[in-house]
């Protein structure tokens, strides 16, 4: 196992931060010291000033995909966890109902990604829809191929994401806590705002962590809905890679990197994961 | 369980029903519209029912070779499957006592989850060419790349499907007696007597779960084999390929028909597992059934 992670994961990462430092030209890579793959990427930013250079906008623009995915998703699996392991009653109905969300996530992303374009293209169901009860006479160009449709699928594939570790936390709470809250006079809202929210912080950080990651370094799924012009923090590694320019990338890479642990540590601030397990 | 149900439990309820609708509604879209007639387009209606695009997809005319990606991805998907039970199992054993490296261990396998997979990528695939201009220059003759389903592409797979399977072991053991353990050997089992008879039993429909996990997100994986598969695409890759050139309904077809495999392998685990759980149960205690 340590000898897999080794092989396939640490090393790889040593290399990308290696690499990241070297020289390129237009075909292969230069084993000599020399910053010029971080000084492509930022190239114009100095110059462009005031206004933001791509690469900033770029960032900015996956920040801000990923923010509303994360509330999305946060505020979409909070309830169904909550439904679950609250409101569902017997055991069985509780497994049944977390493996009917659990079998999509073992299906293919891809395909529930194009799945969206008999729906949402021009059209669409959607657009139909819309178009036969009169409430537009042009089909709505912004549903596919657009950050909406990213977000959409986004939210759409890793939902089960938060859903898990929030149900996770959630059915270990004690249910006596929520009848002492009760007989002492406490709303519904009350209890979940005071007692719930709390106790399930750490399911929730966990998912988020996921989530963040995840789309923080997607470039998959920004690229197949948004029609492949939508530009993220992934897009411009794999458009570096696809240029050969190994360097650039693995400088991408690097930032991209530094980005995530940024994120991950005000997280994990929060919670100590390894006791959550 | 006889007391009435709040109201919120039927707004809750029915959020939780517009949630599932959500996750499964676009799936059956495609599903329906793969059986599309020969004059059918991209959207509904249909035109008719056919299987024509199925036809299409098997006879290979149109797109590129279906038929040699699906079988790749399925030979990479059942090696990774049994690598992640192998190794998942044998870590999960030594994480019930301490070792040295146990924390450290833990954490890589937590960063290699959540670290971004085009980096993971990226990182083989850099690997990997270092090693290739190293082993060209130390003057081996026709060298051409290390890089391969079987080398980097496994490796990368595993890097994914490995923190699942090891998360899963410590959900397991977090519920296991020792003391069932303990009884084994003071009737004078060996270790390996101890884990075959014993612990393996107990854990099968969990390590049944763990090589669902495995080929499933084996079968499913992009980003990670994205730069690091060599020459040839698994099937994930040849279909996000065709998203941005096909105007036919045969991607319908083809998505269909992986989404079949995966229900398959699915359906076929929990049975397994079932199958197992009820095992467990009627062979399960003998106590109180006096001497046998």
């Amino acid at each position: 196992m340590m000898l897999v992670f080794a092989l396939f994961f640490l090393l790889p990462l040593l290399f990308v931060t290696i690499v990241s430092a070297w020289d390129y030209n237009e075909y292969e890579m230069i084993p000599a010291f020399s910053l010029r793959g971080y000084s492509d990427t930022f190239e114009g930013c100095i110059a462009d000033l005031p206004n933001l250079c791509t690469i900033l906008k770029t960032y900015l623009k996956t920040l801000k995909l990923c923010l509303l995915t994360w509330v999305l998703t946060l505020l979409i699996g909070f309830t169904v966890a909550y439904f679950l392991a609250f409101h569902v009653r017997s055991k069985t109905w509780q497994i049944v109902l977390t493996l009917l969300c659990t079998i999509p996530f073992w299906t293919s992303n891809v395909i529930r990604m194009i799945a969206w374009i008999p729906l949402l293209g021009r059209n669409g169901l959607v657009n139909r829809g819309l178009e036969g009860a009169g409430l537009i006479h042009q089909p709505l160009e912004w549903l596919l191929f657009s950050e909406f449709s990213v977000v959409l699928a986004l939210v759409h594939l890793f939902t089960f994401f938060m859903v898990v570790p929030i149900f996770n936390s959630m059915i270990r709470i004690d249910r006596r806590l929520i009848e002492a809250a009760y007989d002492a006079g406490a709303t519904g809202w009350q209890t979940l705002v005071n007692i719930i929210i709390p106790l399930a912080k750490p399911g929730i950080v966990i998912g988020s962590i996921f989530v963040i990651t995840i789309v923080m370094g997607d470039f998959v799924t920004i690229g197949v809905m948004g029609g492949q012009q939508i530009a993220s923090a992934g897009k411009i590694i794999e458009a570096r890679l696809n240029a050969l320019q190994f360097p650039a990338a693995a400088a991408n890479a690097v930032i991209l990197l530094g980005i995530t642990i940024l994120i991950i540590s005000a997280l994990t601030r929060v919670v100590d994961i390894r006791k959550e397990l | 369980m006889g007391e009435k149900r709040p109201r919120s439990f039927y707004l809750l309820a029915a959020f939780f029903t517009a949630y599932v609708l959500f996750l499964y509604g676009p799936m059956f879209a495609i599903y329906i519209l793969s059986f599309q007639g020969p004059d059918g387009g991209l959207t509904f209606p249909m035109n008719g029912v056919s299987l024509v695009w199925f036809g299409k997809v098997f006879s290979g005319s149109g797109i590129v070779d279906i038929g040699a990606a699906f079988k790749r991805s399925l030979q990479l998907g059942l090696v990774v499957m049994v690598c992640t039970v192998v190794l998942s199992v044998s870590a999960g054993m030594a994480f019930r006592r301490s070792f040295r490296g146990a924390t450290f261990l833990f954490y890589v396998a937590i960063a290699s989850l959540i670290m971004p997979s085009i980096i993971t990528s990226l990182g083989i695939a850099l690997e990997f060419r270092l090693l290739d201009d190293f082993i060209i220059k130390s003057g081996v003759g026709d060298w051409t790349t290390a890089m391969g389903l079987f080398t980097s592409g496994l490796g990368a797979h595993l890097t994914w499907t490995l923190p699942f399977g090891l998360l899963i072991m410590f959900a397991i053991f977090n519920r296991f007696d020792n003391r069932l353990e303990e009884a084994a050997r003071d009737l004078g089992a060996t270790p390996w007597q101890t884990f075959r008879h014993v612990v393996l039993p107990i854990i099968l429909p969990s390590v049944v779960g763990i090589g669902l996990f495995g080929f499933t997100l084996s079968w499913d994986e992009l980003a990670r084999s994205s730069q690091t598969i060599g020459s040839v695409n698994t099937l994930p890759l040849d279909l996000q390929g065709l998203t941005t050139t096909v105007t036919k309904p045969d991607i319908y077809a083809l998505g269909t028909l992986t989404s079949a495999v995966s229900f398959l392998v699915i359906f076929l685990a929990l049975v397994v597992i079932l199958v197992l759980q009820a095992r467990q149960r009627r062979h399960g205690s003998d106590a109180g059934k006096g001497m046998v």
